[in-house]
């Protein structure tokens, strides 16, 4: 390369090497080099910013005031006079012409070279949308960036983080602790997706909100708005608007390979390198964010290093070559620890081990594939992600220590103590086993052996594991231990994500008051990361049921028929059935029905047994515009579809009947509707019957009511499906007012306590009718007070699901895509 | 990452689909396809039928990387289209990329989902 350099004799020119940026990687890249060989190279080093090398990760305390610019400093003058190194600051470079094998700079300087790298690392993303480039949106790259948030922050106001990735989020904490409101919008529903799964997510966002920041997620940005040339808000596509008197972009970075390209370099997303980091011309290397090595762009720290010595390495005639990194994540929050590493995805063949403490806050995630951890999330207590994140990169076989795994290295490694049971063996009897209420292990196997055979027992005799139950693994340990194989295990748990069963859920629920699904499943310590089909439903139902009015329903652990408020059928299209209050109809109604089924082409009209009619054969497409025809002829949802009221059947009574005792149209359709567009654990059917003959098949229903002369005969718990029973007898009211009162207090005392998907006939059994009489009965008041927490929950429920779909809402649950037509490239 | 090579067809813009949901791609003449983004934020896209009685997978509930079967409960990697447990069968998976926050197919794949079906596994593609 040097044509002089193996000439023999007077001083030995040194090889001229030139490096374009003055960050992290372009200055590591020297001192790497200088390391290996001091005298060999004559350095230029070119920096777009007018000042010396800092560690630009520092940028996040600087901004949150924990650190000084000098504090971040890698290398001050000094260290370029040392070395001989030309800096030429604040001057960027404009071109390179590899004929000549000189660059020229942004003022005319022109540099010539023997060896060049490029080290311009990354640009940050600018979301392409109106008002990108207003006074006042700024980005979070370097110290410039910082000092206009810094002034933007002294006089307080409101600031908009746009990307709630690991940069945005130390920039939203930075500045909420400047004294600012912010709010960060996120595009992806989960924060720092790349790096956390949903369950960490949540508890990063809960944290982030109780500091005082508001977190929006699934939200995409669509304008900023101005107000006299300068930034005053954004406003999302859904609509909303966010006030801002700054808004930082931080919606990611992309490689900056500008120059790169201009000089024809091959670039992909990043400048292309091999391993020894040359780029497609041998003379010029490439280092750090720029580059693009096996497929892979950086973007964080941790690589760079590596890179950096692989360089150094080859240029230094000793080559090594770089291979990739593995990298892992932790993020500069004070307060905040959060470890990730590796792929968290999960797979076929991976396996999971979770553990969380709710108590302490702690989610621990480990993912393992052929006994070896390929991933790690860690949140609320990262002291042992340096070690995972080690054995994961030195791809060690864990399956000798799988089992204490989860608890960290001083437990994992503690030899025979990786056995759980072994570990609690050895503890001593002062031994402190659950935390919360204070019980050592000596407590524990005393009250064991004093005959609490069960967790339950345990649980409700010594207290142990009654509270948060993070230390349920040790007690069933000490269970085993004392007992050998005599532990008589409780009712079965809610599903195989979660060691509770369906009334600790429950309990819980009310007692911790817990609001979202993923509140819970930390909570309560699920092994899942975001359960499974059984426990979602149930889940949604039983927060639905504690918060009415506050809880969001999660469409997504709808069922299908619950999401699409249809049936669906084994083709794939639905049935839709509307509302015939009491099984009563009329022409405009019958007119719509029939124009329905011609309009729609449905092939079949059918009764059903509970007084109404089933339209068959729709498409998920064509049932809002079937809903919005059916709701213009004062028609609603059926809730046929769903665990909710049903129908109320009933017969004609004494309007018309010689046989009838009461008005049992006009209770039923009064009962309908007060009781319409109710969710419960299961389906719930009622019926009134007019006189004894029963009709309306009354006393098959979950509800049933047989009016009599003197007034209405109450019955509980019937059911005519699978396994038939009839119903069981209640009490004797005098008023249909006490009839609908008692009804009323009957679905709520089913609804506070039945599990989800057990009808009324499995609860009653199981609970007994005595248990039942004596909720409603003892206390007088039971009735009135249920029946209002009943009433109450309704003012929310009775809204027609069918009109907000025909009127627009949700409108992905019933459209495609798009449309792909094969024999022409373009998809519709 | 992709071993598949061909034509990518753009589906749009990967915000279109709720993380934890399906949307649908008909094909004219082919089998209709679910694509699905899980609640982790991967993107996966497979043939829109249960292997036991062809059910709408893109109805079910989505939960890990797999989708409950809106008909039976059927559990069906959408890694690879196979039915988990004691359940015996596979749904043809359709090679997905996403690049610049946009969902691609692979074009043979998606008009020849049973050809499609003889390749592996797919990996899987994370939101950017």
């Amino acid at each position: 390369m040097n044509a002089q350099s193996g000439f023999a004799g007077p001083p030995k020119v040194k090889e001229r090497l030139v490096v374009i940026g003055n960050g992290m990687a372009g200055c590591r890249a020297v001192e790497e080099i200088l390391e290996r060989d001091p005298g060999r190279y004559a350095v230029t080093i070119f920096g777009a910013e007018p000042r010396v090398n800092y560690n630009r990760i520092m940028l996040s305390p600087v901004l949150a005031g924990e650190k000084t610019f000098d504090e971040i400093v890698i290398n001050g003058q000094d260290w370029y006079d040392d070395n001989g190194i030309t800096l030429v600051g604040g001057d960027p470079v404009a071109g390179i012409d590899r004929k000549t094998r000189t660059i020229v700079s942004a003022s005319g300087r022109v540099e010539p070279y023997d060896k060049l790298l490029i080290a311009t690392g990354s640009d940050p993303f600018i979301i392409p949308i109106p008002g990108n480039d207003l006074p006042g949106v700024v980005t979070f790259r370097d110290l410039d960036d910082v000092d206009k948030m810094l002034a933007a922050a002294e006089t307080g106001g409101d600031a908009v983080v746009i990307g709630g990735g690991l940069l945005g989020l130390e920039a939203a904490h930075g500045l909420s602790l400047r004294g600012m409101k912010v709010t960060v919008v996120h595009l992806m529903p989960t924060l720092m997706e790349r790096q956390l799964d949903e369950a960490a997510g949540w508890l990063l966002r809960q944290e982030l909100e109780s500091r005082g920041q508001t977190i929006l997620t699934g939200a995409n940005t669509g304008v900023i708005h101005a107000v006299e040339g300068r930034v005053a808000g954004i406003e999302l596509e859904d609509g909303t608007r966010v006030k801002a008197d700054i808004v930082v972009m931080a919606a990611g970075i992309k490689p900056s390979t500008t120059l790169a390209r201009q000089a024809g370099l091959d670039c992909e997303r990043g400048i292309m390198v091999d391993d020894h980091m040359v780029t497609s011309d041998p003379d010029i290397l490439a280092v750090g964010e720029c580059v693009q090595h096996r497929g892979l762009c950086y973007g964080l720290v941790a690589p760079l290093w590596d890179m950096c010595r692989a360089l150094a390495d080859h240029l230094t005639d000793a080559p090594s070559g770089y291979e990739g990194s593995v990298t892992s994540t932790k993020l500069k929050v004070s307060g905040i620890d959060l470890f990730s590493a590796g792929d968290f995805s999960g797979g076929d063949e991976c396996e999971d081990i979770v553990m969380r403490d709710a108590a302490r806050g702690v989610y621990k995630r480990l993912v393992l594939k052929d006994d070896r951890i390929i991933g790690a999330v860690l949140y609320g207590d990262t002291a042992d992600g340096n070690w995972y994140f080690d054995l994961l990169r030195k791809e060690e076989d864990v399956s000798d220590i799988r089992e204490g795994l989860i608890f960290g290295q001083a437990f994992a490694s503690g030899g025979a103590l990786a056995d759980p049971n072994a570990a609690v063996a050895a503890l001593s009897d002062d031994a402190e086993i659950c935390g919360c209420n204070g019980v050592s292990k000596g407590k524990v196997v005393q009250c064991i052996t004093k005959g609490a055979h069960s967790l339950d027992a345990v649980r409700s005799t010594c207290k142990a594991s009654a509270s948060c139950g993070s230390c349920t693994g040790l007690v069933e340990s000490l269970l085993s231990l004392t007992l050998g194989g005599e532990v008589e295990t409780g009712p079965s748990t809610m599903c195989k994500c979660t060691s509770f069963t369906h009334d600790d859920v429950r309990r819980l629920i009310v007692e911790k008051g817990l609001r979202e699904i993923p509140e819970v499943m930390q909570e309560l310590h699920w092994t899942t990361p975001d359960g499974c089909s059984s426990c979602r439903p149930a889940l949604n139902y039983y927060l639905l049921c504690a918060w009415p009015g506050q809880y969001v329903d999660d469409q997504k652990s709808r069922f299908v028929n619950e999401r699409m408020h249809a049936n669906i059928q084994k083709d794939g299209t639905y049935s839709v059935v509307p509302r015939m209050w009491g099984g009563l109809t009329n022409p405009r109604e019958l007119r719509a029905i029939a124009d329905v089924v011609e309009k729609y082409d449905a092939p079949m009209v059918k009764v059903t047994g509970g007084q109404r009619l089933d339209i068959f054969g729709i498409k998920k497409e064509d049932l809002p515009a079937v809903w919005a025809d059916l709701n213009a002829a004062g028609m609603v949802s059926g809730h046929a579809y769903g665990k909710a009221l049903r129908t109320v059947k009933t017969c004609v009574g004494s309007e018309w009947c010689r046989f009838g005792t009461q008005d049992s149209t006009g209770l039923g359709v009064k009962i309908e509707h007060m009781t319409w567009g109710s969710w419960m654990p299961h389906k719930f059917k009622i019926a009134v019957s007019g006189c004894p003959r029963n009709c309306a098949e009354a006393t098959i229903k979950d509800f049933g009511i047989v009016c009599v002369d003197s007034g209405y005969e109450l019955h509980i718990g019937g059911n005519g499906g699978i396994k038939v029973r009839a119903t069981d007898f209640l009490c004797k009211v005098e008023t249909e007012a006490q009839a609908m009162e008692h009804c009323a207090a009957f679905i709520q005392l089913y609804r506070e306590d039945a599990h989800y998907l057990e009808r009324t006939a499995p609860w009653l059994e199981r609970k007994g009718l005595d248990w039942i009489k004596a909720q409603l009965f003892d206390d007088p008041e039971t009735i009135g007070r249920l029946a209002a927490r009943f009433r109450f929950s309704q003012q929310f429920s009775q809204d027609d699901p069918w009109a907000q779909r025909a009127a627009g809402d949700r409108k992905d649950l019933h459209s495609h895509l798009a449309q792909v037509r094969p024999l022409s490239m373009e998809n519709a | 990452m992709m071993a598949a090579v061909g034509t990518w067809l753009d589906i749009g813009p990967t915000t279109q689909i709720e993380a934890g949901t399906a949307r649908t791609l008909p094909v004219e003449g082919g089998e209709e396809i679910a694509v699905f983004h899980t609640m982790r934020g991967e993107f996966y896209a497979l043939v829109n039928k249960c292997p036991h009685k062809a059910g709408p997978l893109s109805q079910g509930i989505v939960h890990g990387d797999t989708v409950s079967c809106p008909l039976h409960n059927w559990r069906i990697s959408l890694r690879t289209g196979e039915a988990q447990g004691e359940d015996k069968g596979c749904t043809p998976t359709i090679p997905l990329k996403l690049d610049g926050g946009r969902i691609f197919l692979l074009r043979e794949a998606v008009i020849a989902p049973a050809h499609a079906a003889a390749k592996s596994a797919t990996t899987p593609a994370r939101a950017a």
